[in-house]
């Protein structure tokens, strides 16, 4: 392979930089599916029927212990074909549901430490002062169990994004897709690549940054005494 | 009734009056094993009863089936002629559900050990949210009840302040504040001094002493502290062993007690 050209650079740029559109919807639209499927994992694993949870838990630990890949495969190649419940997706849709339900198992053991998190007395004072469940929830439980999870939420928007190439697999035409083609044709990979892993840096390093200061504003915010003294069990 | 009202006749009246809690034959287990072994007992409205025993005889326990927070095993909870942890169906008593609870409960408030203030909210907040939202009173309504409660323990200078910025003492005092603030007709006090510096147990203390003079609210009260049980309590009774020990007057069952395990239990604290 020949040495760095800048006139292949900047000749592949507008090319691959076309599919940053697809890059960045599917990487939103896999993480809104993962954040609302995380929910519906949440609330299912709460309800209080030992077999129900069992076989939820089972699902969860199945779906994550399956690499994404495979995932990605069987729903696009191995499901049109499954009898009945077979349907044909596009590679797109494909993609959503693939990663959007591999990275919702993640993202609901995020909802459930923040719940978790939540000291057992709040509960039971919430009892006492004969607050309706959905009352405890929406004023007690969930303005404390939410700002601690905004920093790791945002940890798995940035953890999708670098993983939704993967999706270039099954032919969703991202960056990588791009690149890929413009190497093929022209025999060149080095700066089209170059180029992919350039968007990929710009993008998610400012994001990194964006999510620790949230992270230091959410600490303070919350008061991390308050949460240091709670884990110490002592009272607030 | 004759126009000079001293303490021992309130009392009589009160002893005269339907109880406002009746436990009936009330047993509860955790697992296999049995903490409480079969508990009657009836509180009077306006009385004052501390509970006292060795640690682990299921005082806590107790009073928390009372707020809801532990189901009973067995046996019958009323709490102003209703019952609490069942209702009728069909002319049959079966178990509560949570809409039957939240009707009985909300004649019972609680004061717990360790506080649990709301730390996201102010104080006034801690104070309004229930009164508010259960209540359904106007906010205007609710905040002044709240800021009239908060001086009257003491805190009208701190109420915009969040619990992490109040001492240990302040805090208990903001719980019973946020707890009276609903009116309840029977409070419980779960040995709320015993997280507290020593140095501040005095000021809760008083506010409770305060509580207690006011009268018509029934209060149990779970607490190491005898000389106060002496003072405020009409009652007391001992615990040991998931039963109730002894009881009666304070001058009785403190200054003068008869079971043995009593004796020793107090003897132990007079030293
Ligand atoms: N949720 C629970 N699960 C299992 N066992 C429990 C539970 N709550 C209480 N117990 C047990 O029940 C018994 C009575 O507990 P309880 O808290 O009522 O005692 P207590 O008289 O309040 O003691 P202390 O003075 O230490 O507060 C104890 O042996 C305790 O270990
Ligand atoms: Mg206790």
């Amino acid at each position: 392979m020949s040495n760095w050209d800048w006139e292949v650079f900047f000749d592949a740029f507008p090319m691959i930089i076309q599919g940053l559109g697809i890059t960045v919807g599917l990487t939103i639209a896999c993480y809104i599916f993962a954040l609302i499927f995380g929910f519906f994992w949440t609330v299912a694993d709460r309800i209080p029927i030992k077999p129900i949870h069992w076989v939820i838990r089972w699902i969860m630990e199945f779906i994550r212990s399956t690499p994404p890949l495979v995932q990605l495969f069987f729903i696009f190649y191995a499901w049109p074909v499954v009898p009945y419940v077979g349907v044909a997706l596009d590679p797109f849709t494909s993609a959503v549901i693939g990663l959007g339900l591999h990275y919702s198992t993640y993202i609901s053991e995020v909802y459930r430490s923040g719940i978790e998190g939540v000291a057992p007395g709040q509960w039971e004072a919430s009892t006492a002062l004969n607050l309706s469940t959905k009352q405890k929830w929406m004023k007690v439980i969930l303005p404390q169990a939410i700002p601690p999870t905004i920093p790791m939420l945002g940890n798995y928007l940035i953890i999708m994004f670098k993983e939704v190439p993967l999706a270039s697999t099954i032919g969703v035409v991202g960056i990588l897709h791009l690149a890929n083609d413009y190497g093929a044709q022209y025999w060149r990979y080095l700066e089209p690549l170059t180029i992919v892993a350039i968007l990929f840096l710009v993008l998610s390093y400012p994001s990194a940054i964006l999510i620790n200061k949230l992270e230091k504003k959410m600490n303070q915010r919350f008061n991390k005494k308050d949460v240091l003294e709670e884990t110490k069990g002592a009272a607030i | 009734m004759a126009e000079v009202e001293t303490a021992s006749t309130q009392y009589t009246a009160a002893n005269n009056a339907e109880p406002i809690v009746k436990y009936l034959d009330v047993h509860k287990s955790f697992g296999d094993v049995e903490v409480l072994k079969g508990i009657n007992l009836e509180i009077k409205p306006a009385e004052k009863v501390a509970v006292i025993g060795p640690s682990g005889s299921g005082k806590t326990t107790i009073i928390r089936m009372l707020m809801t927070l532990e189901k009973p095993t067995s046996g019958k909870i009323i709490v102003d002629g209703n019952y609490l942890w069942h209702m009728e169906k069909d002319g049959k008593l079966v178990p509560a559900n949570e809409k039957h609870l939240r009707e009985v409960r909300g004649d019972i408030g609680m004061v717990f050990q360790h506080f649990n203030l709301f730390p996201h909210m102010t104080i006034l907040e801690n104070c309004m949210t229930a009164p508010i939202h259960v209540k359904k009173e106007d906010k205007q309504t609710a905040k002044q009840r709240s800021i009239e409660m908060l001086e009257k323990v003491g805190l009208g200078d701190k109420i915009d302040n969040y619990p992490s910025q109040l001492s240990g003492g302040q805090k208990q005092r903001v719980a019973m504040a946020r707890a009276l603030v609903m009116r309840p007709k029977v409070m419980l006090f779960d040995e709320v001094t015993s997280a507290l510096d020593p140095e501040l147990v005095g000021e809760v203390l008083e506010v409770i002493r305060d509580i207690a003079k006011e009268g018509e609210m029934a209060m149990v009260l779970v607490t190491h502290e005898m000389d106060f049980a002496l003072d405020i309590a009409d009652r007391v009774l001992f615990l040991d062993k998931g039963v109730i020990a002894e009881q009666g007057p304070p001058s009785e069952v403190i200054e003068n007690p008869k079971n043995e395990r009593l004796q020793n239990f107090l003897h132990r604290f007079r030293s």
